[in-house]
């Protein structure tokens, strides 16, 4: 009878493993297509060999500027900032369990813009000054968040209420900086704002791979304990994982992770949001989905962007997409969770 | 059959500057279940949050194997430990095993696979259960009573000597509490588990308590065997009701007959049964 039940749970263990993997599998596949889509296809598209002999080092006549200078950086920046985006976001949702917390809603991303936008408008800033600006004020914005929600005890709740008053406050700030702004500064604004792919250097790359290569490791690591503060606190303090310490490296993880890639491509609408629920829904429970989350974020960036680029008649921004993907999804979760009594 | 000694010695624990535990001292009887009983508000929850490190107290010590508990190391004690939350949160599309395995990370080193111990271990804790059957299905999907038995498995997958529970048969109907009860009792008669619960029903508390703990406003007003401590003056003194304790005709232990207004024993039933029914006319 154990043996028959010991075989069963191992079934039921195998086939949730086996799952997980075959779906990052596939992800991974996915990702890595989308990358070389994002390098093929352009208003030129040369062949294969010429840019794999790019990519190789060698020069071939236009398709080195084409490829290296500006497609491989747009991929590299979707890829990374894509990927950035979903684990951080995944690490929110997971940790805070609540589908609709997410960098945004804590308020990162609203301190960030703000802080780029006063950049570009009232300073003139160039880009790497503009994206300094945003780690930091993203970084700060959190402090203020969490010191503010800290209170007696530390309250999942009082923090996604105090970071939508604090992304208020910070979204007028932005509403008035764009009123007043000159008008040879507001596009570079309004393009940061909506999240873009467009003229990505490859030297503003640095620090987003660096922190993905860094940190995700990290957040990986601390998947075990992550799965069970999903379980609530007092489960996880009494299956021994030491909650505070645990809950603070992810934090800064995911966070650092967000406000990085949010400076390289200003906030891509809704994939923060989207990718832990697709992830975990493709992928299951078994394991802790970092990487599949920052597949699904990768994906989700990569195609939207080809989508504005190609699809249409008119080029759109990779934010303008993702945010049409992502609004009805958050009507449907709203509408689900307030059915269920959440809200 | 592994014995513990654990004990309290002057708590005084709460939230933020309220104090809830006003200096308690005990110890909890080891291969025994023992209730925590007391009124909403007079800190019976608090108390097992204070002994199993959820809260940490603001001064007072609790001692484990006579070594302070804040020693220990957290996965270690986790393995001495575990405690059922009253109202734990089930993550989306979790199943049945993968929950249950959970209960294994005290066993797990930080990375690496499963190993046959912890099959076993789940698989036990099925079985223990009677849910052995269910390990595929999804938690969401189940009923209450199903769902509480899967959080004991987590618990009992965790595989340590004490179990502390939260209320553990709150929501549920009256036959899944006594079911639920019944297999906590078997887990204290077959495997010596040591285990400390709150309840708020007070006539099962007595029932299946070998040793009840009564709170009053942050202290222990009385401690001992159900048949010793309970009477109607203690009832009046902890709930601050008027009570007739009467044998319970299917276990003998002592049964709270709980008196009210309209009910208060003055009065022939039938008499007071007919008030009430005009009384309901007004």
């Amino acid at each position: 009878m154990r043996i028959m039940a010991t075989e069963l749970v191992k079934q039921a263990r195998m086939r949730q493993r086996g799952r997980w993997v075959a779906v990052t599998a596939i992800l991974a596949v996915l990702a890595a297509a989308l990358c070389c889509a994002m390098l093929l296809l352009g208003n030129t598209i040369y062949p294969v060999r010429d840019v794999v002999a790019v990519l190789l080092g060698e020069e071939v006549k236009g398709a080195t500027f084409a490829v290296r200078t500006i497609r491989l950086p747009r991929m590299l920046a979707g890829l990374f900032a894509g990927f950035a985006f979903g684990v951080s976001g995944y690490v929110f949702q997971t940790m805070l369990r609540n589908p609709l917390a997410n960098p945004n809603v804590i308020g990162i991303t609203a301190g960030s813009s703000a802080a780029a936008v006063f950049c570009i408008i009232v300073l003139g800033a160039g880009k790497a000054a503009t994206s300094t600006a945003a780690v930091i004020a993203g970084l700060l914005t959190v402090l203020v968040i969490y010191g503010l929600a800290r209170g007696r005890s530390f309250s999942i709740g009082r923090m996604i209420l105090v970071g939508i008053g604090i992304q208020a406050m910070c979204n007028s700030a932005i509403t008035y900086l764009l009123l007043i702004a000159q008008e040879h500064s507001l596009p570079a604004a309004v393009r940061w704002l909506t999240g873009s792919l467009n003229g990505i250097r490859m030297e503003e790359l640095a620090v987003l791979l660096v922190s993905c290569l860094v940190l995700t490791p990290v957040i990986v690591l601390l998947g075990r304990p992550l799965q069970l503060l999903e379980l609530g606190e007092q489960t996880a303090v009494s299956l021994g994982v030491r909650t505070d310490r645990t809950r603070v490296a992810l934090v800064v993880s995911a966070v650092v992770l967000s406000a990085v890639a949010t400076a390289v491509t200003g906030p891509i609408a809704a994939v923060a949001f989207l990718a832990g629920p697709i992830a975990v829904r493709l992928a299951g429970t078994a394991r802790a989905n970092v990487i599949p989350a920052g597949l699904v974020g990768a994906a989700l960036v990569l195609a939207a962007d080809l989508a504005g680029q190609f699809a249409f008649p008119w080029k759109f921004p990779v934010g303008i997409l993702t945010g049409i993907i992502g609004a009805p999804y958050l009507l449907y979760l709203i509408v689900r969770m307030n059915r269920k009594g959440e809200l | 059959m592994t014995s513990h000694e654990f004990r309290a010695e002057r708590l005084i624990a709460g939230y933020g500057n309220r104090m809830i535990l006003d200096g308690i001292s005990l110890q909890i009887p080891s291969n025994k279940i023992s209730v925590i009983i007391g009124a909403n508000g007079s800190g019976k929850s608090t108390l097992l949050k204070a002994l199993t490190r959820i809260i940490k107290p603001v001064s007072g010590e609790i001692w484990l194997d006579g070594k302070p508990l804040r020693a220990y190391p957290s996965k270690r004690l986790a393995r001495i430990m575990g405690l059922l939350p009253q109202s734990p949160v089930v993550p989306e599309g979790i199943t049945v095993a993968d929950l249950v395995g959970r209960g294994r990370f005290p066993h797990q080193p930080l990375f690496g696979t499963w190993t046959k111990k912890d099959y076993e271990a789940v698989a036990e804790a099925l079985e223990i259960m009677d849910i052995a059957d269910l390990a595929h299905r999804h938690v969401d999907e189940l009923s209450g009573g199903q769902r509480q038995r899967v959080w004991i498995a987590m618990v009992l997958a965790q595989q340590t000597d004490m179990l502390f529970l939260d209320e553990p048969t709150t929501f549920l109907d009256i036959t899944y509490q006594i079911e639920i009860l019944d297999l906590l009792t078997d887990l204290n008669r077959r495997y010596g588990k040591t285990i400390v619960m709150v309840m708020h029903d007070i006539n099962l508390s007595v029932r299946y308590a070998d040793y009840l703990f009564a709170m009053r406003e942050g202290r222990l007003v009385a401690e001992g065997k159900p048949s010793e401590v309970v009477t109607s003056e203690l009832i009046k003194d902890v709930f601050g009701l008027d009570c007739v304790v009467v044998p319970d005709p299917v276990s003998l232990a002592p049964s709270v007959v709980p008196m009210g207004r309209y009910h208060n024993g003055a009065e022939p039933v039938m008499e007071t049964y007919m008030h009430a029914g005009t009384g309901a006319g007004r």
